[in-house]
């Protein structure tokens, strides 16, 4: 989806704030959200990391933004729970003596119709085009890449394919390309030609294009 | 959509939502704390870096880490969860190397542990892509017009970690005195390492 989790190259943010020797977590509780999380994923099989994300990605932008990382990781969680029925936003919301905002629900037709690429189609030094598809669901494109061309720097193994193990689609495998992209062909704003982004693309995102 | 007003804190509502899980009985004794453990005491930049110091005084280290870093990584014992395909990155003088996930905050949990503030914020998400030279000399680092720089986008399953350049002046430290140079920062790409 188009969403506010696609930030990349998106202006308008201020300075980063930077915090010396920061603790792996500040408060109890986002440590517990974050265990909550990957036992939902690892122990319970309740959900797997795509569909995780993608819970992410669903939240309001409002909520996204003003969030903190270890509150969209329970917004996410806890959507997945209740989506897949094991406990209900009213319970929730009762043990937690207020709202609990979730995320929204997914799109009805969230792929892209991308034909399946079980076999490495590109080879290092290949010039590939990115496809400019926007679907309603989970994708792991980023906007600032679509529709440009890039060069394969290296092939990457086979890895699940984001778009339908987000969605409950047919588990396939593909192999996913290291493209590096000049910044100024991304933007047309962009420091230098000696600056570049390298984005981890899987193979049905791409077409070849003639030398 | 209404905003409701009455949100209850984080705090409580993970509290509901492990209570909830807890007393359905599906949350297993000792589960939750054990993936604590793992993350605040096993997740360590101190892994990277000791990688670092490895690849920086050990020639077959560091062709074997450069060809394969998930198995060289796993030489010293760091590898699992967010770590099964990692690639390492070789700064050179002429050309410098920072990691991003502009999507959400993936990073190389093993050798790098769980990621800073800064790297999850959407200010560093957005703009490091688009201008790095800029947010590097914002963060402490003013890299010369003449290095070019390359942004990872740790959008797919690899997971990077920068190898920085080694300081001058270390001739014949050990890799324990070299590993104390090589802070989170750098692995990530926004500092190099620390002088001698």
């Amino acid at each position: 989806m188009d969403g506010i989790h696609d930030l990349g190259g998106m202006a308008g943010f201020g300075a980063i704030s930077y915090e010396e020797n920061e603790p792996v977590f500040h408060e109890p509780w986002q440590a517990t959200a974050f265990a909550l999380n990957i036992v939902g994923i690892g122990v319970l099989r309740n959900h797997n990391a795509d569909e995780y994300r993608h819970s992410i990605e669903r939240m309001p932008p409002v909520h996204y933004l003003q969030a903190c990382y270890y509150e969209r990781v329970l917004t996410g969680a806890a959507t997945l729970f209740v989506e897949k029925g094991v406990v209900t936003k009213e319970e929730l919301e009762e043990r937690a003596g207020g709202a609990f905002p979730l995320a929204s629900p997914n799109a009805p037709d969230p792929m892209a119709e991308l034909e399946p690429q079980p076999v490495a189609r590109f080879t290092k030094g290949d010039r590939v085009l990115v496809k400019d598809i926007h679907p309603a669901g989970h994708t792991r494109v980023p906007r600032f890449c679509r529709g440009k061309t890039g060069t394969v720097l290296h092939v990457a193994p086979a890895f699940s394919f984001p778009d339908a193990a987000a969605h409950g689609g047919a588990f396939r495998k593909e192999h996913t390309y290291h493209v590096e992209f000049a910044s100024t062909d991304l933007w047309a704003d962009a420091g230098a030609d000696n600056e570049s982004v390298i984005v981890d693309l899987w193979d049905s995102y791409l077409e070849g294009v003639d030398a | 959509m209404s905003t409701p007003t009455n949100i209850a804190s984080p705090k409580a509502r993970t509290e509901a939502l492990q209570s909830a899980l807890a007393d359905k009985g599906l949350i297993p004794e000792g589960a939750l704390d054990a993936v604590i453990h793992t993350a605040t005491e096993d997740w360590d930049p101190e892994n990277g870096a000791r990688v670092v110091a490895r690849a920086w005084t050990d020639p077959d280290f560091k062709k074997r880490l450069l060809a394969d870093a998930t198995s060289a990584c796993a030489e010293l014992g760091y590898e699992g969860i967010q770590g099964e395909y990692i690639v390492a990155l070789e700064d050179e003088p002429e050309r410098h190397n920072v990691i991003v996930c502009t999507q959400c905050s993936c990073t190389a949990w093993p050798v790098l542990g769980l990621p800073p503030d800064w790297y999850k914020s959407p200010e560093y998400r957005a703009r490091v892509a688009r201008e790095p030279r800029k947010v590097l000399k914002e963060m402490g680092l003013d890299l010369a017009r003449d290095i070019a720089i390359r942004v990872w986008e740790t959008s797919a399953e690899t997971r990077y970690m920068v190898i920085p350049c080694r300081p001058e002046g270390t001739d014949g430290w050990s890799e324990e005195q070299l590993a104390a140079l090589v802070t989170r920062e750098a692995l990530i790409g926004i500092a190099l390492a620390n002088p001698a």
